[in-house]
């Protein structure tokens, strides 16, 4: 098992009067993709924003790279090398594609070697190159959405559902993007509630339920155990 | 929230179980409430007595806005506009038909009706916005109906304003117990402030009424929501409507008893920004969300307003040699300074006096 | 005549030039249609061309003082009741510029008038836009997020402000005089043309044109576009957003001082509480034309100037009334504004 890259200790968020995250322990390895799991409501994607500094911890360590991020304000923790794909995707519509991704490029343009990957990987992308991005469709956003994460080399991804609302012919293609993004010995952190998905990328697995972590394994493991599954999520693994 | 005072059961019910919750706060409220019950007996002079039923009168507006901005949530800039309605409404009356009580009990049904049908328009159509757009719509119809109201003149006397004779009973030279003795001191006008005093007295307890029953207590759970989420409910529209128009609806009668009072009404006595800036000021500084903040608000900027100015004269003079000295103390600029106290108010007491003598008792006790 | 340029929210496309507006054109056509349907109302077509003129003229200065605002609170959410302090300070710097180079002012050659004008013009925009930044940092930083409260304290500020004006500059009206070059009209025709209603469009025109090559050609112009939508996404991408804030409030407060420079000379005269006047104006402008949209705002204010002028004209007693009511007619028509922006949900 190689070192985390990102560990969260004892994390507790509020978020008003809710107590959303109550103790959250996890590890993410490095140069591996680890699933988070778990029904809706569980935390998944309120632990996301709290790594992100959207919402700020009220008690706990965020330690990235050896680092506790936890009360860091958001632009610093994006620019320790973490990207995040959020849920609702972040797309500026009014914005053109390019332009999307020409903000993402912190260092003022795109590498023209990264541009040339991504549009092989997302080729809609190159038909909307200056057309606003609101005039993309659901799925061409989720990919303007990753591509942007990956515009310049990050540490770490965050990538909260990037699956929701797609067709299963697009969900495949995703998975073929992020197998190649595994290749680079990235390190991605990835909410998701199709069990498909995680099954076919993750590497570790760890499962969510009212704001604490009960369980985190290897993926191949969980996999492998219905009953668990079946225990954790309340499915059985069914191929669609 | 204040806790249930050990007075007698009586005076609690008259408060509607909403008494003021710390002693400091509560012998302000008495003094302040012995003063204007007795304030023709003790303070002499046509003067004092005009402060006193301003002070009435604004008791009573800067409490219905409150219902509006403390407990409902709602900022509006269009308050004044009600506020002269009622003024207009009870003025014209009387200017058309003659002093008579008919005229008034006319002209200020006439304005509840045309002031609850406004309120309900701009409810329904723009509480469906965000706060900041009502804010600014409010904002924009309060000027054009000032504009509007100088304007007719035919109607309202336009800038000059009408002057009129109010009804036999509270004009001054009415004098029930001849010109001695007593009668030397009660006259029309002693009657009419009594009436401008336990009108404004009324309203108050009423809104006392209104904030404490179930209806209050659901406009409280909609300021909390307000203020986060963007996305209303229909059913927080009709409330906010109605709060809307019960806080128009008072804030006309106050109009209106103003001007039975002054026995004139201009675009300036009750239409113009400086009002609603006064308003703001003391709803502010006396503590939103409590009704007895506007008691307070009201005394100490009324009086302030009054009285500060002769402060600032004598100030004024006296830094006669140093120009931008004697320029920042100069009565004129009266608001300058209460602006200030304003945005310091904002900053630090932001629950008012009232908050902060409140909050002192939270303190005492363990 | 009458210019209806289509200044709308364009687009590059890969060679940079400027494409047609991508989204729908219909709003660009109701200034046109406004202006051409007040024509039979009008009658005279002579009082027509100066009435549409002078409509311009002010709904270009609106334009200025508006500006500022709507991105203001495009971005962080802010509304500054305070804005109107800005207007005011800008108008009596004009007339403090413009009293030392009287000089220049009135002498009859063109070049020192316009030197006068631009000087007077910088100075008012850059002593607005300082005052801009102290007011975000003193007054509007303690209160961030608190609308309500944001709300009563810049208004406080805007009442303390143009107090302080009336301690500075004392209580009365001050009167600010043309450059000798910009009084009189042009003559055309049987139309007068008043020169410095032309001074006004050409001005607003250029700053606008300006404010959009910054908006669509520079990064800082994608930051500002990209935090109107989604702030959060921005931070997250890396940008600390609250940096840009602090410029464009002092931007805005510029343009703001700009514009009530401009505004005090087209009046002729400046009070303290000219810019609290125009605060409805303003606040009109920007509802029609969408929070957070400069082209919005440009053809809102286009809209509203003409609107006023026509009406003063027509109806004299009902001109803020019309206003109003082209206010309400175009949210029912579109609820959001003309160009409304696209905001993130939740």
């Amino acid at each position: 098992m190689s070192e985390a890259l990102l560990t969260l200790a004892g994390v507790h968020t509020h978020i008003g009067r809710y107590h959303i995250l109550q103790g959250v322990d996890l590890e993410v390895p490095r140069g591996q993709l680890t699933v988070l799991l778990g029904r809706n409501g569980a935390g998944k994607t309120t632990t996301l924003r709290t790594i992100m500094g959207l919402w700020r911890a009220t008690q706990g360590e965020v330690n990235f790279a050896g680092r506790n991020v936890a009360a860091l304000p958001t632009p610093d923790i994006a620019r320790l090398g973490i990207a995040y794909v959020p849920e609702n995707m972040g797309i500026f519509s009014d914005l053109t594609v390019r332009e999307n991704l020409t903000l993402a490029a912190r260092s003022g343009a795109p590498d023209a070697a990264r541009l040339d990957r991504i549009l092989r990987l997302f080729p809609a992308l190159k038909k909307f190159w200056t057309l606003p991005a609101g005039a993309l469709s659901g799925g061409q956003k989720q990919m303007l959405s990753v591509a942007r994460a990956i515009v310049e080399p990050r540490q770490l991804l965050l990538v909260d559902e990037p699956t929701k609302g797609l067709a299963p012919a697009i969900v495949a293609g995703m998975i073929d993007v992020f197998r190649e993004l595994k290749r680079d010995e990235a390190t991605i952190l990835l909410v998701e509630q199709n069990f498909q998905f995680a099954r076919a990328l993750a590497d570790t697995a760890a499962v969510m339920d009212d704001g604490r972590i009960v369980h985190a394994g290897a993926m191949a493991d969980l996999a492998a155990d219905e009953a668990l599954q079946q225990r954790l999520l309340g499915l059985a693994l069914v191929t669609h | 929230m204040p806790s249930r005072g050990a007075k007698g059961d009586m005076l609690t019910r008259v408060l509607s179980g909403d008494p003021p919750g710390d002693r400091s706060l509560t012998v302000l409220l008495l003094v302040v409430a012995a003063g204007l019950l007795l304030a023709p007996f003790i303070l002499p002079g046509v003067r004092t007595l005009n402060v006193a039923a301003n002070i009435c009168v604004f008791v009573v507006l800067v409490a219905s806005y409150d219902l509006l901005l403390g407990y409902t949530g709602i900022v509006s800039f269009a308050h004044t506009m009600f506020f002269g309605l009622g003024g207009y409404g009870v003025a014209i009356a009387l200017t058309k038909l003659g002093p008579g009580w008919g005229a008034v009990l006319l002209g200020a049904a006439a304005a509840l009706i045309a002031s609850v049908v406004l309120a309900l328009l701009i409810g329904l159509f723009s509480l469906r916005v965000k706060a900041i757009f009502f804010a600014m719509i409010t904002l924009a119809v309060a000027s054009a109906f000032a504009i509007l109201a100088s304007q007719l003149s035919w109607l309202t006397g336009g800038e000059d304003g009408l002057t009129y004779q109010v009804p036999r009973l509270l004009q001054r030279g009415f004098r029930p117990f001849g010109e001695e003795g007593i009668g030397a001191v009660i006259t029309g006008r002693t009657i009419a402030y009594y009436v401008v005093f336990f009108a404004a007295a009324a309203l108050f307890l009423f809104l006392l009424r209104v904030v404490n029953s179930p209806f209050g207590r659901v406009l409280l759970s909609i300021r909390e929501n307000a203020f986060r989420a963007e996305a209303l409910g229909y059913r927080t529209v009709i409330y906010r409507t109605v709060a809307n128009c019960i806080a128009a609806a008072v804030a006309t009668l106050a109009g209106a008893l103003l001007a039975l009072w002054l026995g004139y009404n201009g675009p300036d006595t009750t239409l113009s920004f400086n009002i609603m800036i006064d308003v703001l000021l003391m709803v502010v500084i006396g503590g939103m969300g409590t009704l007895y903040g506007a008691v307070l608000g009201a005394t100490v900027l009324i009086v302030a307003q009054n009285y500060l100015q002769d402060l600032m004269r004598t100030l004024s003079t006296a830094a006669a040699g140093v120009p931008l000295l004697a320029n920042l103390v100069q009565p004129d600029r009266w608001l300058l300074w209460l602006g200030i106290l304003f945005i310091l108010s904002v900053y630090f007491f932001p629950f008012g006096i009232v908050g902060r003598l409140r909050m002192r008792r939270r303190h005492l006790s363990p | 005549m009458t210019t209806q340029t289509a200044h709308a929210p364009a687009s590059e496309n890969g060679n940079g030039r400027a494409a047609l507006p991508r989204r729908d054109p219909w709003p660009l056509l109701l200034a046109p249609v406004l202006a051409l349907a007040a024509l039979p109302l009008i009658a005279d077509p002579q009082t027509w061309a100066t009435l549409t003129i002078a409509g311009l003229a002010m709904g270009m200065m609106i334009f200025l003082m508006a500006s500022g605002l709507t991105l203001v609170f495009g971005l962080m959410d802010v509304l500054n009741f305070g804005h109107g302090a800005f207007i005011s300070v800008g108008a009596f710097m004009a007339t403090v510029v413009l009293g030392k180079l009287a000089v220049w002012s009135g002498a009859p050659e063109i070049v020192p008038n316009i030197a006068a004008l631009l000087a007077a013009i910088a100075v008012a925009a850059l002593v607005a836009g300082l005052l801009g930044w102290l007011f975000e940092r003193v007054i509007i930083a303690p209160v961030y997020g608190q609308h309500l409260k944001q709300i009563l304290v810049t208004m406080g500020g805007l009442i303390v402000a143009e107090q302080l004006l009336r301690v500075f500059f004392g209580p009365d009206q001050i009167p600010l005089a043309r450059p000798a070059a910009f009084k009189g009209a042009f003559i055309i025709g049987a139309v007068a043309i008043e020169k410095y209603r032309i001074v006004a469009v050409v001005l607003g025109l250029i700053v606008f044109a300006a404010m959009q090559a910054v908006l669509r050609g520079s990064r800082l112009g994608l930051l500002i576009r990209a935090g109107v939508e989604n702030r959060e996404m921005v931070e997250s991408l890396g940008y600390r957003i609250r940096r840009i804030f602090v410029l464009v409030f002092a931007a805005g407060s510029a343009l703001a001082g700009l514009g009530g420079a401009m505004w005090g000379l087209y009046q002729e005269t400046v009070t303290a509480g000219m810019g609290m006047e125009m605060m409805v104006s303003i606040f009109i402008v920007i509802i029609i034309g969408g929070l957070g949209s400069v082209g919005g705002c440009f053809l809102a204010a286009l809209l509203v100037g003409l609107t006023a002028n026509y009406a003063g004209f027509l109806a004299p007693k009902l001109a803020l009334g019309c206003n109003i009511l082209l206010m309400a007619l175009i949210l029912l028509w579109r609820p959001q504004g003309l160009y409304a922006v696209a905001r993130r949900e939740g």
